[in-house]
């Protein structure tokens, strides 16, 4: 009997307490991140039932979502966002959690804010209250999304009821050419598998390619495995893991640090485990990706066209690509560079990392963002933000004509003031391309950074080989 | 949580693919810290114009649709955030079982947690039960979970398969924390024998 486990099969099983008759496991919940939308009606459920927090040591708090990105030192204008904000600072108060609040360094989106501190670690499983939990993978932490109720469930006994995910392999081989970013490749393994190929599945990422990206850029890819209908992506852990993790706030020192290495050694997939479902694919087939429709697999690379409907044999699909494109306003076979568009986004938990920020600056330098074009930088993270003046990225950004923001999560969903009007249309660093995501009536188009930040230069989408 | 026995109603029919959460509750209206009260805005963009006033065409503002409690939907239904302000809305609507060919994970696991039933059936099937729906008010249909039965307006009847862990919880309304709770000797001697790397 072949006995070899998969690295996801190895962090269930260490995490495993309890298994009921039908399969349905209790397991063991190591990281616990909260925001303030998902969250209070959460801690309301805990009041109600008179119960606490089981592990606030294990539980860090942070406002995202909601926050504004321009001068903080002002009460917030929308009510609404405030009441919410003000619940969170309450609630973790009221139950001893750690908060890292509005005028905290640390403030950020929380999975920019996670692994910078080395809250994340590998062997770990992480939630939060968010589908793109799934980005701390990149670190191999079995890290994925949940709603309210495990929100509620997760505070109260530091575990969640679950059914086991199927094991699937994306592998993409070959040398990682200059040009094709994490953004690139995992928005086309989406086009390849579908938003719901990966539908019940945790996906490790390998490959050579794969392999070779940053952290960063490994956390771009599991960011966005949703889209593919994952809830869980990973990488092994490797060295530049343990490199990045090193020294970090919350990352182990000393004696445990040496002890947590050796073990996170251990964390990778038996040479001869079955997957149940195995993707291979050549970066050489992809190039710079951008999607044209409302859902994430709708990609293109950006030297091609507008799909034509009437060329799709499955009727509902069809459908739902009439739907798409009359909502963005293009007709079938149009150039993608022939897309102008109003603004330009970077920023989110795919793209707001400093490598990105770093990314976008060296394609601005020098050049002005088109007339009539906003962009944003909205950096990841109060840190993320201070590096970047360190490195005088924000005056790179400020003299093209960028706006340069606070951290959190922005135009990314529209929540906070930052939104698109309707038929306003985006180059965008952010991970979901859904009918008014951005804003009523708004239009997306998901890019790498370098990619956004050439769309601003240029006023419409563009191939970066074209850049003069 | 409501229990959940058997349902009748008129099913209204969405038949789109990949119906994401901010399809189903736009993230605007995310702000409440309440449960209650999403759903006005359920749908939002498919059923209001941009100045508020309804659109006429969408299967919700049809009169033999307005009370629909089961929705018959495309495949891959629930995909994107995990906002439980998807299932709250359709609840506070009114809408207690959405059959679909498909669902996405979370979505699945939050709209369990709040007494939605979720039937998976195949595509076949969702077509046949789109063209029932379609007949409108005169056309009803009955939900029994315990015998895992649809009961279409013509008689005919559909079995269906549920997780049974689910299906006793949503038939006695059970919330899971309190079952966990139980546990709590278990869960304490995890803790006690845990890799103190991670803890
Ligand atoms: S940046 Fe966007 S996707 Fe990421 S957590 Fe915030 S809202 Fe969600």
């Amino acid at each position: 009997m072949n006995n070899a486990t998969t690295l996801y099969d190895k962090l269930w099983n260490s995490h495993v307490v309890d298994e009921q008759e039908d399969g349905t496991c209790l397991v063991y919940i190591d990281r616990h991140l909260v925001h303030e939308v998902t969250s209070p009606q959460a801690f309301d459920g805990l009041r109600n039932e008179g119960r606490n927090v089981r592990r606030p040591d294990l539980t860090l708090a942070v406002a995202d979502h909601n926050v504004p990105t321009t001068d903080r030192d002002k009460q917030i204008d929308d009510e609404e966002s405030r009441i919410q904000i003000e619940a969170l600072e309450r609630n973790c108060t009221d139950f001893g959690v750690e908060l890292y609040s509005m005028k905290d360094i640390r403030q950020g989106i929380c999975h920019v804010v996670g692994p910078e501190q080395g809250f994340t670690l590998p062997g770990t499983t992480l939630v939060c209250g968010d589908s793109h939990t799934a980005t701390h993978g990149a670190f191999g932490s079995m890290s994925f999304g949940i709603g309210t109720s495990e929100v509620e469930h997760v505070l109260a006994t530091q575990t969640l009821l679950l059914t086991k995910c199927r094991n699937m392999r994306v592998t993409v081989n070959g040398t990682l050419p200059n040009g094709i970013t994490a953004k690139d490749l995992i928005l086309a393994i989406i086009g390849k598998i579908g938003t719901a190929g990966g539908t019940g599945a945790a996906i490790e990422f390998t490959g050579d390619a794969l392999k070779s990206l940053t952290m960063e850029g490994r956390m771009t890819v599991c960011n966005m495995t949703i889209e593919a209908g994952a809830r869980v992506g990973l990488f092994a852990p490797d060295e530049k893991t343990f490199e990045y993790l090193k020294g970090r706030p919350k990352s182990p020192k000393g004696a445990a640090w040496e002890a947590a290495v050796e073990y996170w050694k251990t964390l990778k997939t038996d040479e001869t485990a079955i997957f149940d479902e195995e993707i291979v694919m050549d970066v050489s087939e992809i190039k710079p990706q951008v999607t044209w429709g409302t859902s994430p697999e709708d990609v293109v690379a950006i030297d091609g066209c507008v799909p034509d409907p009437d060329r799709e044999t499955d009727i509902n699909r069809r459908n739902k690509m009439e739907r798409s494109l009359e909502y963005m306003g293009l007709t079938a076979g149009m150039p993608m560079t022939d897309i102008k568009i109003n603004t330009a986004f970077i920023g989110s938990c795919t793209n707001s990392r400093i490598e990105d920020i770093r990314a976008a600056a060296s394609v601005i330098e020098g050049r002005k963002v088109a007339h009539g074009v906003q962009a944003l930088v909205v950096p990841g993270s109060g840190l993320v933000k201070e590096i970047a003046e360190q490195e005088g990225l924000d005056q790179i950004f400020i003299e093209a004509g960028f706006e340069w923001r606070e951290a959190g999560c922005s135009m990314c969903l529209a929540m906070n003031a930052d939104k698109l009007g309707p038929g306003e249309r985006a180059a965008s660093t952010s991970n979901r391309n859904f009918e008014g995501r951005q804003g009523p009536g708004g239009r997306t188009h998901l890019v790498s950074p370098a990619m956004a930040a050439a769309a601003a230069v240029k006023g419409h989408l563009v191939d970066l080989n074209d850049l003069d | 949580m409501e229990k959940f026995n058997t349902l009748t109603s008129v099913a209204a029919p969405l038949p789109l693919i990949n119906v994401d959460t901010d399809m189903i509750i736009p993230a605007r209206f995310l702000k409440t810290i309440k449960r209650t009260g999403l759903g006005a805005d359920l749908f939002s963009t498919l059923r209001f114009n941009q100045d508020g006033t309804e659109r006429e065409e969408f299967v919700l503002n049809k009169p033999a649709f307005r009370n629909s409690e089961i929705l018959i939907a495309g495949k891959n239904f629930g995909c994107g955030s995990s906002r439980e302000h998807a299932p709250w809305a359709l609840l506070d609507f009114g809408i207690k079982c959405v059959i679909a060919p498909s669902f996405a994970d979370i979505f699945y696991n939050n709209s369990s947690k709040n007494g939605i039933l979720l039937i998976k059936l195949p595509q076949e099937q969702i077509d046949k039960l789109t063209e029932d729906a379609e007949l409108g008010a005169n056309a009803t249909m009955t939900i029994n979970l315990e015998a895992q039965e649809i009961t279409g307006p013509d008689g005919d009847i559909i079995k269906f398969e549920v997780d049974s862990f689910k299906k006793h919880c949503l038939m006695n309304g059970l919330d899971d924390i309190g079952l966990t709770m139980a546990k709590s000797d278990k869960i304490a001697a995890f803790e006690a024998r845990q890799n103190i790397i991670v803890a």
